[in-house]
């Protein structure tokens, strides 16, 4: 564990979604709007045909943190993420209802152009998904569909987001070959790269070590924690342990229903619901 | 003891079903090679390959079948002209912009009008399309090489659609979420990451769709219009090998020069089909590599 995260803690609790349970500021109520959240959720409900999988989330996203989202499989922790980025728009049949914010400004809203909003919100999938190009086409197939950069100006950028992406050193002589040449972990991170040359705000990660090995996974975490200092960061996962080490807050859903949003440490350590606690304990999920 | 033998014979059977391909194949390699050799002890391969002027049945015979590969040559380009644009159109189509509802007749549909059987094919080019070009272009014979390779054309055309769909289909959702997620938008998603990652899928489906063209026999006999000449314009009728060999076959001597000439024709025709199916399975077999999908 980093050192910070005992000065963090107090702060973490305070952002909490509304109606939901969580645990009492230390610094009372004003200090909630100090820091506008990056990303609120308002009355989700979300519907894969008559099938409720979200029901009534509120919930914000406080900036240049790092939020966990935990609970068992098929309680819509990616239904929710993907709507962050209106992923789900690409599935048939879904509705929504509710209004999600990004500052301030309803991306649901039929104004909202859902190219710029995915390039503000980039994403990570669970399985690695690089495309069957280049090292660098992968890197740089954001910046070419937008066409605007010189290709002087793309390998720059290429190469700066594979070294956030602590990907450089490994691929710098092979950027000519094939992505899927790559191992799982090596594989995971060119996709954050991918998703770091566009330049995003915040980036949603949906289980991104589910199928990754120990060592691949430790540096994974390790660079979602470097990153946090720019990008407002969301994880997925049903790894606790993951949760705990590098959240700052951390939400718990069940069977699509926010459960409990606090501070990571508060909701390991404390949790306030009982369902919250049987999950953690491992006495269920 | 008796059980025990009962599983091996009915092991035997299936290992012997399963080589009974090879054994086809090897035994038509070797009826062909044969079958062809006489010919080259009367002509030379070269002037066979080259020679412009096939009179097999003429006083003396000539054997030469530049006209014939000339003629399956043509007719399999302009079918391909076709059946390229249409078939690869179609599949982006039905995978990209059809909905369920249009997916679900258009493809049932596609696949019926692969099987539908050669010769009705043939029979509506001779009856509707050859009279057709006759009269529009003023042709003294409206059977040509336009003729056989637009109903060659459309005839692969479901052959091609369907196999590139197919490929089209094999490209991991992952793919296009990755690109969606990118701020990509469909047309990017598309021309940038999908008909890529299918390349060499539709290449087999555009090769398949060529020796489909190439092989086709009894289409090119009805549309074809039979002269063998090299032909100077695509209004020219001509005889590709398939039908030569289909037309001659019945009239040739059993080990005449001309029995012989004809064997040699279809080995050539096998060499080129062969190749093209060679071909396409290196190609998709490196593509199933490139995807990262195992066999
Ligand atoms: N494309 C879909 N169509 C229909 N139902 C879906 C679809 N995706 C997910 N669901 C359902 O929505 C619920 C939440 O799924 P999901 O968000 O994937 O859960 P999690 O990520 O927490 O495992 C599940 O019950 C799942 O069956
Ligand atoms: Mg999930």
């Amino acid at each position: 564990m980093h050192s910070a995260s005992k000065e963090r803690g107090a702060a973490d609790f305070l952002l909490s979604g509304n109606g939901v349970k969580s645990a009492p500021g230390l610094f009372g109520e004003a200090e909630n709007s100090c820091i506008e959240p990056k990303i609120s959720a308002r009355g989700v409900n979300f519907y894969y045909g008559p099938k409720r999988a979200l029901k009534d989330i509120n919930m914000d996203f406080s900036p240049r943190l790092i939020t966990a989202i935990i609970g068992p499989s098929g309680c819509g922790k990616s239904t929710f993420i993907r709507l962050l980025n209106r992923m789900n728009e690409l599935v048939p049949g879904t509705r929504l209802e509710g209004e999600i914010l990004l500052d301030g400004l309803d991306i649901v809203a039929p104004v909202c152009d859902v190219a710029e909003l995915r390039k503000r919100v980039g994403m990570v999938f669970q399985k690695p998904n690089p495309f069957p190009k280049s090292i660098f086409e992968n890197v740089a197939y954001g910046l070419e569909i937008n066409g605007s950069l010189a290709r002087r100006a793309i390998e720059e950028k290429v190469e700066d987001s594979l070294k956030k992406a602590a990907l450089w050193d490994e691929v710098k002589d092979r950027l000519r070959e094939s992505a899927l040449g790559l191992s799982g972990g090596q594989q995971q991170r060119l996709c954050i790269a991918r998703c770091l040359a566009v330049e995003p705000e915040v980036i949603l990660f949906d289980e991104p070590c589910a199928s990754l090995d120990p060592i691949s996974t430790a540096k994974i975490e390790e660079l979602i924690l470097t990153l946090k200092k720019t990008y407002t960061i969301v994880i997925v996962t049903h790894n606790m342990q993951q949760a705990a080490r590098v959240s700052d807050r951390t939400a718990f859903f069940l069977m699509g229903e926010l459960i409990e949003y606090g501070g990571t440490g508060m909701i390991f350590k404390a949790p306030h619901d009982r369902r919250t606690e049987d999950y953690i304990t491992g006495r269920f999920g | 003891m008796i059980k025990r033998n009962k599983e091996k014979g009915i092991e035997w059977l299936f290992t012997a079903l399963a080589f009974s391909s090879l054994v086809f194949l090897t035994g038509i390699v070797i009826v062909l090679v044969k079958e062809a050799l006489p010919i080259f002890s009367t002509v030379s391969l070269p002037a066979f390959l080259g020679g412009e002027s096939w009179y097999p049945t003429a006083e003396p015979p000539e054997f030469g079948i530049f006209p014939l590969i000339m003629a399956s040559f043509w007719v399999s380009a302009g079918a391909m002209l076709i059946c390229v644009p249409l078939g690869v159109g179609s599949a982006l189509y039905l995978h990209e912009l059809a909905g369920e509802r249009q997916r679900a007749v258009l493809k049932p549909v596609i696949e019926v009008l692969a099987s539908v059987p050669s010769i009705i094919y043939g029979f509506f080019g001779m009856v509707i399309l050859a009279p057709f070009l006759q009269d529009r272009f003023n042709l003294p014979i409206g059977l040509c090489v336009l003729s056989t390779s637009i109903v060659l054309g459309v005839m692969a055309t479901p052959t091609v659609a369907s196999i590139a769909e197919d490929a089209l289909g094999y490209v991991p959702r992952s793919f296009r979420e990755a690109s969606f997620a990118l701020g990509a938008n469909r047309w990017e998603t598309l021309t940038r990451v999908i008909i890529p990652a299918a390349g060499s899928g539709i290449s087999t489906a555009v090769i398949l769709g060529m020796s489909r063209a190439i092989g086709e026999t009894m289409t090119v006999l009805m549309v074809a219009g039979g002269a063998a000449v090299v032909p100077s314009s695509i209004f020219d009728p001509v005889r590709p090998m398939t039908a030569a060999i289909a037309a001659e076959m019945g009239e040739a001597p059993v080990g005449s020069d001309h029995y012989h000439a004809l064997f040699a024709v279809a080995l050539a025709l096998f060499i080129v089909t062969f190749a093209f199916n060679i071909i396409a399975e290196l190609i998709s077999r490196r593509y199933r590599l490139k995807l990262g999908l195992s066999r």
